[in-house]
């Protein structure tokens, strides 16, 4: 019963990855791509318990799942950092300005 | 499929119907994270704009990512021991770093997004909006 359950949702998580890997590939932007890379990581947590769980060494694995939840975090913070252009806390408001007179416009 | 689940269940006694309980609510915990990563797979393919994908991909992910996890928490637990309690906890403290960071990385990607000029979708609809409006009114 356990197994079977573990299985069935493991396997239903790889199908549902499926669109989120289409969204890293076609993305538009790369804020979409880092969106299903963190998403994905995140799952990643959740099928490293599963596969414990089948081979019955669950308190091994639930140490890979809190180092991979970690990694995603720090992942996702530096990548966003890199992404943010280093402005000055005056001036943080200039593209908010440029928005508004393009609605205006 | 059925008859499988089926066979397997009558193979494995169930110690006791409390027990029986406890993984019946474990596995429906799962399933319900499944229906809610569900959700969050449709939205980031079909929802139009950057900031509408992220809705999607910020809420349903940390959702379904908790229930999942509080899930199998649940169905491993098969007694009381020490060991037993610790996988528990451990989990319980994944479910909690979730809980935590997922919102921390959405909400420093929209930071890093909106800063970087990327500009929701519905402008040029705004605008388009607008001008239709208008022109019943001149006239």
């Amino acid at each position: 019963m356990k197994e079977w359950f573990a299985i069935i949702m493991g396997a239903s998580l790889l199908v549902l990855m499926i669109p989120i890997l289409y969204r890293i590939i076609m993305g538009p932007t790369g804020f979409d791509r880092i969106l299903g890379v963190n998403v994905i990581g995140t799952k990643t947590a959740v099928i490293l318990v599963i596969i414990g769980t089948l081979f019955e060494r669950v308190d091994m694995f639930v140490d890979f799942a809190i180092a991979y939840a970690l990694l995603n975090f720090v992942g996702a913070i530096v990548v966003s950092r890199y992404f943010n252009r280093t402005v000055p806390l005056q001036e943080m408001e200039k593209p908010r300005a440029k928005a508004t007179k393009r609605v205006k416009a | 499929m059925i008859e499988l689940l089926a066979s397997v269940e009558l193979n494995e006694p169930v110690t006791s119907p409390g027990w029986f309980l406890v993984h019946t609510i474990g596995m429906g915990m799962g399933i319900l994270g499944l229906i809610f990563f569900l959700g969050t797979a449709v939205g980031m393919v079909r929802f139009p704009d950057f900031y509408t994908r992220m809705h999607a991909a910020g809420k349903g992910d940390t959702l379904s990512t908790m229930l999942m996890l509080g899930g199998f928490g649940l169905v491993m637990m098969e007694d009381f021991s020490a060991g037993s309690w610790l996988l528990l906890l451990k989990i319980l403290g994944i479910v909690l770093f979730i809980f935590i960071t997922t919102p921390t990385s959405s909400h420093a990607l929209m930071r890093a997004a909106f800063e970087d000029d990327e500009m929701p979708l519905g402008e040029k609809d705004l605008q388009k909006l607008r001008q239709r409006s208008r022109k019943p009114r001149s006239k």
